[in-house]
């Protein structure tokens, strides 16, 4: 009799008591199935791969931290929406008073523990050499912010300096395939210096230098502004950077006497890049 | 109260113990400071419960307890008070004073003064008029 | 079998004094110290807020649609987004949950007569209501409204770049709210462990007053550090310190430090409230117990813990935070929010889920919430961070938790509505503000997260001339039109009930906590009788004896599901 009643139940079993689970594992499966078949073809998420060394690097950690989070967002939301619709309310029948599960409790602690943990290890992997400086930079830009400009000097040559307000749109010029130091700060107010096509955004604070670096693997313009809320004028405080051939950029800057000379120079030098390279969207709104 | 006092210690211990290796690690003394202030505004209250919960032993409402056992007259509630509305005025006023210039303190701190004192009576006398 | 017991409270005027006998509604008004009543004031002052706040998000919108703006100048687009943000942050979100609901419910929930410090609960009220003034007043004042963002970034605040008397109103009105938040942290902190009635431990608590403890702690931790930062912000822009002037020695950085040391509690702050309201709500329209209660609880305390180690991932792109600390401590956080997760899931599987309003509402909520959730873990990753921040991913990031927190401030107005008033709202017109408010609510972050990757910063008044910048902008913008439009649905909904009859009875949704025990709107004092209280479902286990939840591992094979018939009650 026992057994009777434990085959039947067993019998039972996978076929009424399981069915929910094993129709939620063949909508995860349908969910990544599309990014296990195209392989290493990972999507951009909306985003590319950018013109830095760095960017490279965060443009892949981007794809894998948008797969892991499709993963658990899809698995998780199937979930919801299949246990709302599943266990609709059919009848006036008291459910199962189910409050504790063991298992399924230490499941949903350690298993994102242990996704966290992967997620974390990943970020220290990108974000080390990031913030590393290189101890000898081969070129070296100190970048002041102000409401509502920019001043970019060039060491190098103290002669050079661009400055520009909002809708002057000044230039950063940067060489490719060498690695450059800016030094940032700001003469007032909170600024944020942000190059998309860098995957990198530092603030511009007053009575802090920060230094960070870049090399650069490609030349082209890119159109970019202050992202740090920074008073009336905040929308308008546009900048440019522009990467150009090492030798181009430190030619440009020995030969030059001034800012607008510089910036001539590094125009005519990438003319003919601009029309294949440019990645910016746009140009600046002129607001009256 | 054990687990309640519980709650607090441990909550304070934990935030302690984070300000202890973010000073440490960090040397960022604005953050450790907070940290450990922090830390002290939780264990400081939970030593207190723990304190209190020896004193009193488990009360009604720490065990399994029928209603019974918990009958009998729980507190005095004023059941209205001018006092609040008053002391809110004259705080309102204070702030406006600090935008607006000093001569709002002239309403403000008469009507604070005023209005605690007059809280405080109406605790005395233990509740508000209609009390007993 | 369950024995209740004649009401065990002696109070001070049962000698007469009612609300039927006061001397006029004014007075009484002003002189209240029920709870209920304060925490009604709460919730129709923060809704007020809300859709203030609201209405600013509409044309922050429409002025979005076209580049080159021009519905708004510079100066008064920096004055909207700015109020925009303090008000639903300071005025609406805060208070609504831990002023209003909280206020209304944890007394009743615990079995409670009133708050533990009645009067300091009123006077909780006045300062919001009187700091609310206090930040909308800068509109009318010649330099109009705080205009530096809702977090005041030091150098932009001081007196020299922020003159007017709107920053200083900004200033004394988050002083204002800051302590009334601080004194409605101390008396809910106070009731929950004073007043509880015989029999409910701290384990058989509902779960939303567990929320609303963790929540009143954290208050207590957090506000302290903020209104302190703001004294000494009043300092540097009056009586001449140079505590955040990097000119005179000072450290900018030390404001942003103070402001996300009180800003990422109050997320916590924000969030824990809505996470208790479903919470409640899931189970009750289950017809289940929570499932994983116990975890809850822990998972609750963990977060609250965590809370005050993870500020700095608000300053990643400072340059001068410790990054892998403040990331590790932000990925620990994210373990005990998703557990909640499933969680909720738990404690649909296997039920009657029951699709009202309120249910609609709570899982939409979870929805959205992932969302938010999800790319908050991206934004955990530093490298992310400086690739995303002051963009509008980080935008579209924080709308979809706060969408998602509104969404569940709806769940819990039309779970307790019932309770508050004695009448129901509409449920079509909620099913209608549901899919307009949650699909609006998609509509307006999705572009918004994939303008952010394309470079728009946020709190920009106009922006660069590009087709899909502004073709993302407009389908955010019709999202948050349809936002606007199923908050004045509400708005009717609202109001159309005042003409209702008073037909909900003390337990319209066959509740589990013991606000279902008593009449609705309940009595002064709120209970006539209570039941015993045996778990964390009083009023269920007085209801259904024979369905009681089941203990850890319970695997009875004779305990098939569906044995246990619905007894009539």
């Amino acid at each position: 009799m026992n057994d009777l009643a434990n085959s039947t139940e067993s019998a039972i079993a996978p076929t009424s008591k399981n069915r929910p689970s094993r129709k939620g594992l063949g909508w995860i499966a349908l969910a990544i199935a599309p990014i296990l078949l195209s392989g290493c073809q990972i999507p951009g998420f909306g985003i590319n791969q950018g013109v830095t060394e760095t960017s490279h690097k965060v443009y892949k950690l981007w794809q894998g931290f948008m797969v892991t989070g499709l993963i658990v967002g899809g698995f998780t939301f199937v979930l919801i929406v299949f246990a709302a619709i599943r266990y609709r309310r059919r009848s006036n029948e008291i459910p199962r008073q189910t409050q504790y599960n063991t298992l399924v409790e230490v499941l949903y602690t350690v298993i994102p523990t242990i996704i966290v943990g992967f997620l974390f290890y990943f970020t220290i992997v990108v974000e080390n050499p990031e913030v590393a400086l290189v101890s000898n930079p081969p070129a070296k830009v100190k970048v002041v912010a102000f409401q509502w400009g920019w001043r970019f000097s060039y060491p190098e040559n103290p002669m050079v300096t661009v400055v520009g307000q909002s809708t002057e749109n000044p230039e950063l010029v940067l060489p490719v395939g060498e690695t450059v130091q800016l030094n940032l700060s700001s003469l007032d107010v909170v600024h944020g210096f942000y190059v998309k096509e860098f995957a990198f955004s530092q603030y511009a604070l007053p009575g802090v230098v920060n230094k960070f670096d870049f090399k650069a693997t490609k030349a082209g313009e890119f159109q970019t502004q202050c992202t740090q809320m920074c008073g009336l004028y905040h929308s308008l405080m546009y900048f440019k950077v522009k990467t150009i051939p090492a030798a181009d950029y430190h030619q440009c800057l020995t030969n030059s006497t001034s800012g607008k000379q510089f910036i001539a120079c590094a125009n005519n030098t990438t003319t003919a890049l601009y029309h294949r390279n440019t990645a910016t969207q746009g140009a600046p709104v002129h607001h009256g | 109260m054990k687990v309640e006092a519980r709650l607090l210690i441990w909550l304070g211990v934990f935030i302690g113990i984070m300000g202890i290796v973010y000073g440490i690690w960090s040397k960022e003394w604005g953050g450790t400071a907070m940290l450990i202030g922090t830390a002290i505004l939780g264990i400081f209250p939970g030593l207190y419960y723990r304190w209190w919960s020896k004193r009193m032993g488990d009360r009604p409402e720490d065990r399994d307890a029928t209603m019974a056992e918990g009958a009998g007259r729980i507190d005095t509630f004023p059941g209205s008070s001018i006092w609040p509305f008053a002391l809110g005025m004259g705080c309102w006023f204070l702030v406006l004073a600090l935008v607006f210039g000093t001569w709002f303190v002239v309403i403000g701190l008469p009507l604070v003064i005023f209005a605690v004192s007059g809280a405080t009576a109406e605790s005395r006398r233990g509740g508000d008029a209609s009390g007993h | 079998m369950v024995d209740t017991l004649q009401p065990t409270t002696e109070h001070a005027h049962d000698d007469g004094h009612d609300e039927h006998h006061g001397a006029s509604g004014l007075l009484n008004w002003l002189t209240t110290t029920d709870h209920k009543i304060i925490g009604m004031n709460y919730t129709v002052t923060s809704v007020i807020m809300m859709l203030l706040g609201g209405a600013m998000a509409m044309l922050i919108r429409a002025q979005l649609t076209v580049p080159d703006g021009g519905l708004v100048s510079l100066a008064k687009y920096n004055e909207l987004f700015t109020m925009h943000g303090s008000i639903m942050i300071y005025l609406f979100a805060g208070p609504f949950a831990f002023g209003g609901l909280a206020n209304y419910m944890v007394p009743i929930q615990i079995g409670a007569p009133d708050m533990a410090f009645p009067r300091l609960n009123a006077l909780s009220y006045w300062l919001y209501l009187t700091g609310s003034i206090t930040m909308l007043l800068g509109f009318f004042t010649a330099g109009g409204a705080a205009n530096f963002g809702w977090v005041g970034y030091a150098p932009l605040s001081n007196s020299l770049n922020a003159p007017g008397a709107g920053a200083d109103l900004w200033v004394g009105a988050l002083i204002l709210t800051g302590f009334s938040a601080i004194f409605t942290g101390v008396n809910l902190v106070a009731t929950i462990f004073y007043l509880r009635a015989p029999g409910m431990t701290m384990f058989r608590m509902p779960i939303f007053t567990w929320n609303m403890l963790v929540t009143g702690i954290l208050i207590l931790l957090a506000f302290p550090v903020l209104t302190a930062g703001l004294v000494m912000l009043y300092c540097d822009r009056h009586f001449g310190t140079h505590i955040y002037d990097a000119n005179g020695g000072g450290s900018p950085v030390l404001w942003q430090h103070i402001f996300w040391f009180w800003g990422h509690p109050e997320v916590y702050i924000l969030a824990l409230p809505f996470f208790g309201m479903v919470t409640e709500i899931i189970p009750v329209f289950s017809k289940k117990p929570l499932f994983g209660y116990k975890g809850m609880v822990f998972a609750t305390i963990t977060i609250a813990a965590l809370s005050t180690g993870v500020w700095a991932h608000h300053m990643f792109t400072t340059g001068v935070v410790l990054l892998p600390f403040f990331s590790f401590m932000t990925y620990l956080i994210s373990i005990p929010t998703g557990m909640k997760f499933f969680n909720w899931i738990g404690s649909m599987w296997g039920g009657q889920v029951q699709f009202t309003s309120a249910m609609l509402f709570s899982i939409g909520f979870l929805l959205t919430f992932l969302i938010g959730g999800i790319t908050g873990i991206l934004l955990a990753s530093p490298p992310l961070d400086f690739f995303t921040h002051d963009t509008y991913f980080v935008v579209a990031h924080f709308h979809s938790v706060v969408i998602a927190l509104v969404i569940g401030a709806m769940a819990g107005i039309f779970y307790w509505y019932p309770k508050m008033t004695g009448r129901f709202l509409s449920e079509r017109l909620g099913k209608i503000q549901f899919w307009l408010l949650f699909g609006g609510g998609l509509l307006f972050v999705m572009p918004g997260y994939l303008v952010g990757l394309r470079g728009m910063p946020r709190r920009m008044a106009v922006y660069i001339i590009d087709p899909t910048w502004q073709n993302l902008n407009i389908w955010s913008s019709v999202g948050g039109f349809l936002m606007g439009i199923s908050m004045l649905i509400f708005a009717a909904n609202a109001l159309k009930t005042m003409k209702t009859p008073k037909t909900a009875g003390p337990n319209p949704w066959d509740g589990h906590t013991l606000e279902w025990f008593t009449t609705s709107p309940p009595p002064h004092h709120n209970f006539y009788s209570l039941p015993n209280i045996k778990s964390e479902r009083p009023t269920w286990d007085y209801f259904h004896p024979d369905a009681p939840a089941l203990t850890h591992d319970d695997h009875d094979p004779s305990h098939v599901p569906g044995a246990v018939k619905a007894d009539a009650q």
